[in-house]
């Protein structure tokens, strides 16, 4: 059910880079993303994405899901729930690369 | 005055010393707690000599922290994220007990006598209520969701919402065996919900739909009555990038001050009817607004992405008579208990300002690690926090 949205959102992403080159963001912005992941996103996710009022973001959680999913919920958030859109926040790079980020990096 | 700050200095010192800090000759009525949210630890402070006194360390996820005090401020109760209750002495700065009570909570309150402490938790849900000294579990109340909005009312009892279901529970523990009644829908969603300080008012704020549901529990079977059902919401609505906390929200001037979610704004309610009072534009989100003590005003912070910012409204106007820039990432404020001094946090200044009300500057500043929630131990004496 959760997921029926980002797949039909991810396949609207055409043109999308599969993978942000590393180079695209600058490591200050890094910073300010991965700080963002853990404060921002952590205030309904969790500091360490166990959950809270949003669902886990674990690897585990996730294991589900492609990156370009997830980097499209993360943009348009997920309609008729808590989830918001980043989109004004956020660049597509910087979603997907966010998105990256909780695949592959577990926080604890 | 010289002389008064050099007796606080010396005892603060005498507290810091490990052995015999207990029998030091010490007040509690002026120390607080500052949550450091992502270092697990929390600071003990002094908030008449502005000082910290001690770190205390070792309290988990403390992301969306909360503090109740005991009847005599001795000891905190600090609810953490991952479930963690943990009791602190305030005198030695102290964790006297911890139990992990649940997966995932999100705040707590204590009884009025002051016997009882409960959790209100995500994970597993519903809430569970222990035994202030020991914190040994005495109920586990399993409501069909997360819970939100946990209040203590009169007589041992507590008030709480769920998220999923939309339902209000009421929880009676002065006798041998818990009585729990449900009291009714309060809408799509719930977010939180604050109780006026006379314990009559439970106010729940609705994140599905439009509105707020209001409880009045003096009455022997508390009702909802719905209100504000229409503040135009779909006009102006943009992202919500966070809850409002209702917690502590404002009633001045015969009024609620309650936020309209996904809008820059703050809606005046006339208390007595429920009827809209005034709409003041907001520099952004409001999060919390709280009253100043013994004024008619109300200092508002704001969401993601205008947290660097507080706002000062005039509750006879409903205009915005002041705008501040702290720092980034403005998460809490708490006033003393006369509101001469307002307390702020700024997460990712790594600061605490101390404001003065009158003049509205910064009349100190304290270092702290990613600093959110600051509770001073005069909320022992306030029902619903
Ligand atoms: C205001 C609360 C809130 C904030 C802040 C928030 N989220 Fe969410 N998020 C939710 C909720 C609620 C859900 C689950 C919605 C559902 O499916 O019921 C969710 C779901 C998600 C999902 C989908 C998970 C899955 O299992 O498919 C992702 C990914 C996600 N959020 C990422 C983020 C990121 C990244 C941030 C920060 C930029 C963030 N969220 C900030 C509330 C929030």
């Amino acid at each position: 059910m959760r997921n029926a949205p980002a797949l039909c959102l991810a396949a609207t992403l055409a043109g999308f880079a599969p993978v942000p080159a590393a180079a695209e963001i600058s490591a200050e912005r890094v910073e300010r993303l991965e700080h963002m992941l853990v404060q921002d996103c952590g205030s309904c996710h969790g500091l360490v994405r166990k959950g809270g009022l949003g669902s886990p973001l674990t690897r585990d959680a996730l294991a589900h899901a492609a990156p370009e999913g997830l980097a499209a919920i993360i943009l348009d958030g997920i309609p008729g729930t808590a989830m918001p859109p980043w989109r004004a926040l956020l660049t597509e790079a910087e979603a997907l690369w966010m998105a990256h980020h909780l695949l592959m990096e577990p926080r604890e | 005055m010289r002389r008064f700050l050099a007796t606080l200095a010396l005892s603060a010192s005498l507290l810091a010393a490990p052995a015999g800090a207990e029998t030091a000759p010490r007040a509690t009525g002026g120390l607080g707690l500052v949550i450091e949210r992502a270092t697990g630890s929390v600071l003990l402070v002094d908030r008449i000599a502005h000082e910290v006194i001690s770190r205390i360390e070792g309290l988990g996820d403390l992301s969306h922290a909360s503090v109740t005090f005991s009847p005599d401020e001795r000891l905190a109760y600090v609810f953490g994220r991952d479930g963690g209750l943990t009791q602190v002495d305030m005198l030695t700065g102290a964790i006297t007990a911890r139990v992990l009570q649940g997966g995932n909570a999100i705040g707590g309150a204590i009884s009025d006598d002051g016997a009882l402490v409960a959790v209100s938790n995500y994970e597993p849900g519903g809430v569970r209520v222990f035994d202030a000294e020991t914190l040994e579990m005495v109920a586990d109340i399993p409501s069909g969701g997360k819970t939100v909005g946990l209040v203590d009312l009169p007589n041992r009892r507590f008030a709480w919402t769920v998220w999923e279901t939309g339902t209000v529970w009421l929880a009676d523990l002065s006798g041998e065996v818990p009585v729990i009644t449900d009291l009714g829908q309060a809408g799509l969603n719930p977010y939180d919900a604050v109780l006026s300080g006379d314990g009559r008012h439970y106010i729940v704020g609705l994140f599905g739909e439009k509105g707020l549901t209001l409880f009045d529990m003096w009455q022997d079977a508390p009702e909802p009555v719905r209100f504000l059902s229409d503040y135009g919401r779909e006009d102006a609505e943009m992202p919500v990038y966070k809850m409002p906390h209702l917690q502590g929200w404002a009633l001045t001037e015969g009024q609620f001050a309650l936020p309209a979610v996904g809008q820059h704004a703050l809606l005046w309610v006339e208390r007595a009817t429920l009827a809209q009072a005034g709409r003041t534009a907001l520099h952004g989100q409001p999060i919390f607004a709280v009253a100043q003590p013994g004024s008619p005003y109300v200092w508002v912070n704001f969401a993601l992405p205008h947290n660097d910012t507080l706002q000062v409204l005039d509750s006879r106007t409903h205009e915005v008579v002041a705008t501040l820039t702290p720092g980034a990432a403005v998460l809490h404020m708490e006033f003393s208990p006369r509101g001469h001094e307002l307390w702020v946090s700024s997460r990712d200044g790594n600061r605490v300002f101390v404001y003065d009300t009158h003049s509205r500057t910064v009349k100190a500043e304290l270092e702290a690690q990613s600093p959110s929630g600051i509770f001073f131990t005069a909320r022992a004496h306030r029902t619903g926090l």
